[in-house]
């Protein structure tokens, strides 16, 4: 036996009397022998935990711990400490799906703070209580408007979201049989033209634009939602909820649908997940958003409490003819949101906006100054930005690894796109632009 | 203690300050950045608390949780055996949690091996060619299985293939990822006992057929003894096979479900490889498949050359990307410490001890409660509410006093062939002692069901909130703070 079973030969020996057999295997009498697994299994014997730690020690020294200079979805942001030990409370960690409100409150009033969260964040009404990640939320809403529109089956994408994000939309309108349209992109953002005639063919059931784009820059929707709404399709915006504090939210552009990735809201790297999706859509939509709500409600003793709640939209009632198959969510990944968004507050947010698009510019602006890096794009960027350069930048990116940095994405013909949180300081960044003329 | 109700905006005092960022050493480069039209105009209400407030406030939401840590939590299907404490500790360390995903695959060496090593271990014990830990849960390996399904016939030129059979015990996610990849459901009955009856699916099976997806054992915990020849039909039709491995607990040192002629399966990491359920996620759906399928599993792979360097592969052929990057790469961590450490002689004792707990309880408790079939169960197990129903005591009774004595209520009302279900999953991980506390206490709701049956309809009496009013909540949904001031 281990550490993880606790059966003793005794025990064993009268719960078998119990049921009425003489050993474990006569539970397993049903299964015809042919399928019985007779072999020995190819995986190592039981670890201690001091061998364990060793072999975890052991993979992540061959790891490289970089000064991330990197975005593309995935952002370096401060986590603080706080977060770490609240999160380590197994009450929360070791629940599942909160089916039993009455000794699940914890879980469902955290939830509740999130979904209220996401809404002043976005500006919209309603919240689910989060999506696996930022490119399944943005599929997720592809068939919410598709569902929405009834007779209408197009999504037409804007070529401006990120490539990683695009690719799961594809993915999933392919299989679900959605007519996907990607609006072409012009001088690094939506061709706002291009998207007008795709709308003039009447079957656009919704729009998806990103904010900010996967250039990093902030793209100016003025006048497209009133276009989208008059062909009666709706209007989704991924966005990066961070940066949401200061930037025009999704609710104030007419979307009636926000969606994203929540890793800047405080989630380690972690090389690419766990991580976020969030999604929040007007009230108008509500009864057609995927996955789980919580609703506040009273108890019978008038006590304030809450709930799943509208999950007659679900699956597990509504089976093939729900819209979604969302059944879990990433609740503990809400909580770390939860109680980054709770530290950090509207001053907080702001600062960490302000820090990283400060940086950001202090960075492109030495750059170029280089004289080898040049300006593609005149337009506004927050904390990502991209840039032309002569460099090699496979080599660069390569000699600045063995320095201990992550240079910026290499998105080919030159282009690289860097990216600035309030974790780097003007010493690290001058010492990367340093290491990049050197390479 | 005091009860806590508190709402974390209702802390709010404009001004407090829960964080310190580090000084702005840049002039004000940024400033002006972006043209007023793109910035926020609206208020922005979020709470203003101090370090400890945030603390104290989240520590007395934990209060109001019960959890696996808490106590026995026999809810079935969703395998809720204990969460090893060394894996969380792993899985944090700063060596994988400031790793990049887009980091030059040579500055990641470690984590691709890991994942490599877990992807080929999936495989050994599930009896696979090959994994992808991409997906991020159980219906989303289910969605990611059934486009590899699709996938392979439309790589025939087998455009026509578009129904897929489902059993109607199938767990609710089976239908709705079915529906999201494109696939039209066509159910096939159970038999009483919740087996597929091969009559049944014989006239269903044609060529319009892409597949069938089972749980085996089925939702009833009963395995499905004809599956040789049920993978046989279907496999004749020129269907393949999607095994749900919801369920693949009780199978570990049993049977492999790559053995009885699966095509395609997902595992939840979450269930039978101990990670943490998280209050609902993150959890993580690997897919495996047998080899005439790997070339469409979805983008990203991670691979291993000759020399033992693992890099990361986009093929052409597979069905696309269904991550953003790797998965959910931090509860991998946890899943491949736990295989770790029970090792490949410990791995074999988790399905025969789990099925023993579930029998165990089984035959406690169907002097009571209903037991609609008979025979050797599996994992888990369905009582069809109590056996004496007179006084009107019904499932969802039973399982709110469960509440009142301390232990989590098994899932009810499903499966859907039974009015009154209750289905049992104790774990592996539970000793003796904790099922005979449970046996004794579902005796004695029987007792309370037979003698004061207002009282066990009444519960639960002794939770910090009952009785919750779902209707209003869900005719007037309020669903944030600011709804909730206003309400």
């Amino acid at each position: 036996m281990n550490r993880y079973i606790p059966h003793t030969e005794e025990d064993i020996k009268v719960m078998l009397e119990k049921i009425g057999v003489n050993s474990t295997d006569d539970l397993f009498s049903d299964i015809p022998e042919e399928v019985i697994f007779k072999g020995e299994y190819d995986i190592p014997s039981a670890m201690s935990e001091v061998e364990l730690r060793k072999h975890f020690q052991e993979l992540g020294d061959k790891n490289t711990r970089l000064k991330v200079f990197a975005g593309g979805g995935a952002y370096d942001h401060y986590s603080p400490s706080v977060i770490g030990h609240l999160l380590s409370r197994s009450e929360f960690y070791t629940a599942y799906t909160p089916y039993q409100p009455e000794i699940s409150q914890g879980t469902l009033q955290y939830i509740f703070e999130y979904q209220s969260m996401i809404c002043e964040l976005t500006g919209l009404e309603a919240s689910n209580a989060s999506m696996y990640d930022g490119a399944t939320a943005t599929a997720e809403a592809a068939m919410m408007m598709v569902a929405s529109a009834k007779k209408k089956n197009r999504v037409a994408i804007s070529a401006t979201l990120a490539p990683r994000v695009v690719d799961v939309v594809k993915t999933y309108t392919k299989f679900h049989g959605v007519d996907l349209t990607v609006i072409p992109e012009k001088d690094g953002v939506t061709d706002l033209e291009a998207l007008a005639e795709v709308l003039e063919g009447g079957d656009v059931a919704g729009v998806i634009v990103p904010c900010p784009n996967k250039y990093g820059i902030v793209e100016d929707f003025t006048g497209l939602a009133e276009k989208v709404h008059s062909v009666k399709a709706l209007l989704a915006m991924n966005c990066d909820p961070s940066t949401l504090a200061v930037l025009r939210t999704p609710a104030e552009w007419g979307a009636d649908i926000a969606c994203g990735d929540g890793q800047t809201l405080g989630m380690p790297l972690q090389f690419g997940g766990p991580y976020l999706g969030f999604m929040a859509c007007s009230k108008a939509q509500l009864r057609k958003m995927p996955g789980r709500v919580v609703g506040a409600t009273k108890d019978a003793d008038g006590k304030r409490a809450f709930v799943l709640t509208l999950q007659a939209r679900e699956q597990h009632i509504r089976r093939e003819k729900a819209t979604s198959n969302i059944c879990s969510n990433q609740s503990l990944m809400a909580l770390y949101a939860t109680v980054y968004v709770a530290l950090m507050g509207k001053k907080g947010l702001e600062e960490v906006n302000k820090l990283s698009c400060d940086g950001a510019h202090y960075l492109y602006n030495k750059l170029l100054a280089t004289g080898k890096f040049h300006k593609v794009f005149d337009k506004p960027f927050l904390k990502e930005f991209t840039v032309r350069t002569d460099l090699d930048v496979k080599k660069v990116n390569e000699y600045l690894a063995s320095k201990g940095y992550m240079g910026g994405i290499d998105l080919g013909n030159g282009l690289v796109e860097f990216a600035v949180t309030e974790k780097r300081t003007k010493e690290e960044i001058d010492e990367l632009v340093t290491l990049m003329l050197e390479a | 203690m005091k009860y806590y109700d508190k709402l974390i905006f209702e802390l709010s005092r404009p001004g407090r300050v829960g964080y310190e960022l580090p000084k702005n050493d840049f002039a004000t480069e940024g400033e002006k950045a972006i043209p007023s039209d793109l910035l926020r105009k609206s208020s922005l209400d979020l709470p203003e608390v101090s370090e400890l407030d945030v603390v104290r406030h989240y520590t007395n939401l934990s209060n109001k949780n019960f959890g696996v840590d808490t106590g026995f939590y026999p809810l079935g299907s969703c395998t809720m055996k204990y969460n090893p404490k060394i894996n969380e500790e792993v899985a944090t360390m700063a060596q994988f949690a400031e790793l990049h995903p887009l980091q030059d695959p040579d500055t990641a060496q470690g984590a691709l091996e890991l994942y490599w090593n877990l992807q080929n271990a999936l495989a050994n014990l599930a009896g696979f060619e090959e994994f992808t830990l991409n997906p991020y849960a159980g219906a989303h390996g289910e969605l990611t299985g059934l486009m590899v399904m699709r996938s392979y016939h439309k790589s025939r030129g087998d455009h026509k293939r578009t129904k897929i059979i489902v059993p109607d015990s199938a767990h609710g996610t089976n239908p709705a990822s079915a529906m999201v990849a494109g696939l039209e459901v066509v159910e096939v009955k159970s038999r009483p006992n919740g087996s597929i009856d091969i009559e049944d699916l014989k006239p269903l099976l044609n060529d319009e057929v892409a597949g069938i997806m089972m749980t085996n054992p089925n939702t009833l915990g009963m395995f499905e003894t004809e599956i040789v020849e049920i993978a046989k039909l279907v496999h004749e039709a020129g269907g393949l096979l999607y095994y749900d491995g919801a369920n693949f607990n009780p199978l570990l040192g049993k049977v492999r479900p790559g053995d009885m002629g699966f095509d395609i399966m997902h595992i939840n990491l979450h269930k039978t490889f101990s990670t943490p359920h998280g209050g609902g996620g993150p959890g993580s759906g690997p897919v495996g498949v047998a080899k005439h399928l790997v070339k469409f599993l979805p983008n990203p792979h991670v691979k291993k050359d000759d020399n033992g360097k693992f890099y990361v592969e986009n093929g052409d052929e597979a069905l696309g990307s269904v991550s953003t990057f790797f998965g959910n790469f931090g509860v991998m961590m946890k899943a491949y410490a736990y295989i770790l450490s029970l090792g490949k002689e410990g791995i074999k004792e988790v399905g025969p001890m789990a099925t023993l707990n579930a029998n165990y309880i089984k035959e406690s408790l169907k002097d009571d409660y209903l037991l609609p079939i008979e025979g050797a169960c599996k994992h888990e197990f369905v009582f069809d509410g109590l056996k004496d129903k007179s006084t009107g005591v019904t499932t969802l009774n039973v399982a709110k006093r469960l509440l009142d004595y301390g232990f989590h209520a098994p899932t009810i009302y499903f499966p859907l062939l039974f009015h009154e279900s209750m289905m049992i999953e104790p774990t592996e991980t539970e000793s003796l002692e904790t099922l005979d506390e449970f046996i004794d206490v579902m005796h004695k709701v029987a007792k309370e069901a037979r003698e004061t049956p207002d009282e066990v309809k009444n519960a639960p009496l002794t939770t910090i909130v009952r009785k919750l009013d779902e209707t209003t909540a869900a005719k007037n949904p309020i669903l944030n703070y600011k709804a909730l001031k206003n309400s």
